[in-house]
C-alpha cells in the first residue's frame, strides 16, 4: 500500500455557467439588446435606438481604443486624449467646409470621397500632434502616474485654448454631406444613414485593429509588450519605438472619432473632446484597462444603454452609465476583460 | 506654544516664514488694511481657497491620489447651505445644518467612490472622479426646480452677517462696524481653524502613514498598514473639508451656482494652486492660493494691456487676449510640473 492520497479526478463536464464565463461580456451586450426590446414598447423605435446606440458605441470605441492600448503598453494614462478628438473634429470640419462643392452635391460617391479626405486629413493632423505630444509632454514623465495625469491635463488645456485661438471661441455648426442626410426606412423603423455609415466605419476599424493585433508581427509585439514589456525588450525589440507608433496611431484614431462625433452631433466646440472623455473613461474602465476587446464591448454597452435610457427616462441617461460602471466594477473589479500582466 | 499651534511643522525657511507672516497679517486685518469692497472680497476668496487647496493637497500631495471631483465636494457644501437657508429660512441654524449635511454627504460620496476605485488601483480614482463630477454638474443644471439650474440660488443669510446690522455705534479703526465685518471674520476664523486642523492631521501618525503610502504603497502594505483604508479615510476627510470650504464660500457670496462652485475651471485653478505653491506641504496651499487669486484678480488686466500693445502684429493679439488667460496658465502648469515639482515652498526650503 502506498501512502499517497487517493487520486480520483472527476471528469464531469464543466457546468454551463463555467463554460459561458469567458463569453459573459459579449453575452451582456446581447442581454442588453434583449432587455431593450422588452422595455421599449414599439419594435420600430427599438430598432432605431439600437442602431443609434451601436453607432454611438462604435464612435466611442474608436476614440477609446488608442487610450486603452497606450495604457496597456506603457502604463501611460493620457488625460489629454480628448484634445485629439477636438483637433480631429476641427481639422476634419475645415476640410469638409473647403470641399463644399463635393459635400453639397447629392452624389453618394462624391460625398464619401469628401468624407474620406476629411478623415485622412484629420487623422494625419492628430497623428502628427500625437507624435509631438508624446515627445514634448509625455516623455519626460514616464513612470510617474501622478505627474502624467497633471501634465497631460495641462496639455489638454493648452490645446483647447489653441483651438479657440485658431478657430475662434464660437461653436461651429456643420451639416452632413448631402447624401448622408435623412434616413432610410427598414421594417417600419427610421434608420439615419449617417449612423449606418458610422457603424460601418467602426466595424472596419475594429476588425482591422483585431487583425493587426492578432495576425501580424507588430501586433504580436504589441500584445507581448502589454503582457510583459521587459521580456520583449530583452528579446531585442525596441519597445519605445513600438510605443510611439501606438501612441501616434491612437491619436490618429481619436482624430477619426472626432470627425465622426462632430458630424454626429452636427456641432463642434473646443471642449467636445473633454466632454466625450467622460464616456471614454467609463468605457476604458469597464472594459479593463489595456484590453481592446473589452473596450469594444464596453463601448457598445455604453452606447446602447445611453440610447435606451435616454428614450425611456431622459434625465437618467448620464447617471445610467455611472450605474453601469459601478455594477461592472462590483462584478469584475478590474473590468470585464482584465489584462493579465506577467509581473 | 506657537510650535504646538502649527503642530511642529514650522516653515523651516526664513523667507517662507516672512511670507507666511505677511499673508497672515494681511488676511487677519484685511478689512482695516485694505478697505474697499473688492479687496475685502479678494481676501475672503483667498481664505476660502487656502482651505480648499489645502484639503486638495491632503489628497494629492500627501496621499498621492489625483481627484477631479474636488469641486463637486466644494459644491455639495455650498449647495447644502443654500438649500438649507432657502427651505429653513434665514438663521444660523440653517447655516449649521446646511454645512454639516453637505460635509456629511460629501464624505459619504467620497467613501463610496473611494471604495469602488481605490480598492483596485489608484489610477481608476482619477478617471472615476472625473466621470462622476461631470455627471453631478450636469445633474445640478438639469434639476433646476431644486438647484436653480444654471442660474443658481440666491439666498438670505442671518441679519447679523448683513451690512445693515450694526454691532456697535460709529466706526472701528475707520471701518464701519457692521455685519459684513462679522461675516469676514466668520470666514477668516473658520478658515484659520480648518487650516490648523489640517496641519495637525498631516503631522499626525495618520499623515505620516499617508506619506509612506505616497512614496511606496507596496512597502507600506508590507509593513502592515491597510493602504486602502488610509487612502479612503484621506479621501473622506478631504471631501468633508472641501465641503465646509464650499459652505463658507456660499455664505460669503450669498449665492451658489454651477459656475462659482462646480465648473471644471475651478478644478483646474485648484490644481494650479497646489502645483505652484508646492505639493506635499500645507504652506504650499497658502502661497499658491494667495498668489493665484491675486493674479486672477489683477494680472488679467496686465495681459490685456500686453495684448493691446501688440495689436497690429498677426496672431499675437489673439494669444495675449485676456480671455486666453487659461492658455498661459496651462503652459505655466506644465512647466511647473516639470521643473518645479516641489513648487515655491519646496524651492524656498531648498529641496
Amino acid at each position: 500500500m502506498s501512502a499517497a492520497p487517493k487520486h480520483a479526478p472527476t471528469m464531469a463536464q464543466m457546468s454551463l455557467a463555467e463554460r459561458l464565463a469567458p463569453y459573459a461580456p459579449i453575452l451582456l451586450v446581447v442581454g442588453l439588446v434583449i432587455a431593450g426590446f422588452v422595455a421599449i414598447p414599439a419594435t420600430s423605435s427599438w430598432l432605431t435606438l439600437t442602431v443609434s446606440g451601436l453607432a454611438m458605441g462604435m464612435m466611442i470605441f474608436i476614440m477609446a481604443s488608442g487610450l486603452t492600448l497606450v495604457f496597456g503598453l506603457m502604463d501611460v494614462i493620457n488625460f489629454g486624449h480628448g484634445a485629439f478628438v477636438s483637433v480631429g473634429a476641427f481639422v476634419g470640419v475645415s476640410f469638409l467646409l473647403l470641399l463644399e462643392h463635393m459635400t453639397g452635391a447629392p452624389n453618394l460617391l462624391w460625398n464619401l470621397t469628401a468624407l474620406m479626405v476629411a478623415i485622412v486629413g484629420a487623422m494625419a493632423a492628430t497623428g502628427l500632434m500625437g507624435y509631438a505630444f508624446e515627445r514634448v509632454i509625455v516623455k519626460p514623465v514616464y513612470g510617474h502616474h501622478l505627474k502624467q495625469i497633471l501634465v497631460t491635463m495641462g496639455g489638454l488645456i493648452v490645446v483647447e485654448q489653441l483651438i479657440i485661438v485658431l478657430w475662434g471661441p464660437e461653436e461651429i455648426y456643420i451639416t452632413r454631406p448631402e447624401a448622408l442626410k435623412g434616413a432610410i426606412t427598414f421594417a417600419g423603423a427610421a434608420l439615419e444613414k449617417y449612423r449606418l455609415v458610422a457603424v460601418a466605419i467602426g466595424l472596419v476599424v475594429f476588425l482591422a485593429m483585431r487583425y493587426t493585433l492578432r495576425r501580424t508581427k507588430i501586433g504580436l509585439i504589441v500584445r507581448a509588450g502589454v503582457e510583459n514589456g521587459e521580456m520583449v525588450q530583452a528579446l531585442g525589440y525596441n519597445l519605445r519605438m513600438v510605443f510611439i507608433g501606438v501612441f501616434v496611431a491612437g491619436s490618429a484614431l481619436a482624430g477619426l472619432g472626432g470627425v465622426l462625433w462632430g458630424l454626429y452631433q452636427e456641432v463642434i466646440t473646443a471642449h467636445m473632446g473633454n466632454q466625450t472623455m467622460i464616456l471614454v473613461f467609463i468605457v476604458v474602465i469597464i472594459g479593463g484597462l489595456g484590453s481592446v476587446e473589452g473596450c469594444f464591448i464596453g463601448a457598445l454597452m455604453v452606447g446602447l444603454l445611453q440610447n435606451y435610457v435616454a428614450f425611456l427616462e431622459p434625465k437618467a441617461a448620464l447617471i445610467s452609465n455611472i450605474a453601469l460602471m459601478v455594477a461592472i466594477l462590483m462584478w469584475r473589479p478590474m473590468g470585464m476583460i482584465p489584462v493579465v500582466k506577467a509581473k | 506654544m506657537l510650535k504646538t499651534l502649527v503642530s511642529g511643522d514650522t516653515p523651516r525657511s526664513p523667507i517662507l516664514l516672512a511670507i507666511l507672516i505677511v499673508i497672515l497679517i494681511c488676511l487677519a486685518f484685511a478689512p482695516f488694511l485694505f478697505p474697499g469692497v473688492r479687496s475685502v472680497d479678494t481676501a475672503a476668496r483667498i481664505c476660502i481657497f487656502i482651505v480648499l487647496v489645502a484639503s486638495y493637497d491632503l489628497l494629492l500631495g500627501y496621499g498621492g491620489i489625483v481627484s477631479f471631483a474636488h469641486t463637486m465636494f466644494f459644491g455639495l457644501g455650498a449647495y447644502g447651505v443654500a438649500l438649507a437657508s432657502t427651505h429653513m429660512g434665514r438663521g444660523f441654524d440653517a447655516l449649521l445644518v446646511g454645512s454639516v449635511a453637505g460635509a456629511a454627504l460629501a464624505a459619504l460620496l467620497a467613501l463610496v467612490i473611494g471604495l469602488f476605485s481605490l480598492r483596485v488601483r489608484a489610477i481608476f480614482f482619477a478617471m472615476i472622479t472625473l466621470a462622476v463630477a461631470s455627471a453631478v454638474a450636469v445633474l445640478v443644471s438639469q434639476l433646476s426646480s431644486l438647484t436653480g439650474g444654471e442660474d443658481g440660488l440666491s439666498f438670505k443669510i442671518p441679519r447679523a452677517l448683513g451690512p445693515a446690522f450694526k454691532f456697535m455705534d460709529g466706526e472701528l479703526f475707520g471701518v464701519k462696524a457692521n455685519g459684513k465685518l462679522l461675516k469676514y471674520y466668520l470666514v477668516f476664523i473658520s478658515c484659520f481653524v480648518l487650516f490648523l486642523f489640517m496641519l495637525r492631521v498631516v503631522n499626525s501618525p495618520f499623515g505620516r502613514v499617508l506619506q509612506a503610502i505616497r512614496e511606496n504603497d507596496f512597502r507600506a502594505e508590507a509593513i502592515g498598514y491597510r493602504v486602502v483604508h488610509y487612502r479612503v479615510a484621506a479621501t473622506c476627510l478631504s471631501a468633508a473639508i472641501a465641503a465646509l470650504a464650499g459652505a463658507l464660500y456660499a455664505i460669503w457670496l450669498r449665492y451658489v451656482g454651477p459656475d462659482t462652485t462646480l465648473s471644471m475651471e475651478i478644478m483646474i485653478d485648484i490644481l494650479l494652486m497646489v502645483v505652484i505653491g508646492g505639493m506635499g506641504t500645507m504652506y504650499g496651499a497658502v502661497i499658491g492660493a494667495t498668489l493665484f487669486v491675486l493674479a486672477q484678480n489683477y494680472l488679467q488686466n496686465v495681459l490685456s494691456l500686453a495684448g493691446e500693445s501688440v495689436a497690429n502684429l498677426p496672431l499675437l493679439p489673439d494669444l495675449l487676449n485676456a480671455d486666453r488667460w487659461l492658455l498661459w496658465l496651462g503652459v505655466l502648469f506644465i512647466l511647473s510640473v516639470y521643473f518645479f515639482p516641489t513648487g515655491i515652498v519646496g524651492r524656498l526650503r531648498g529641496k
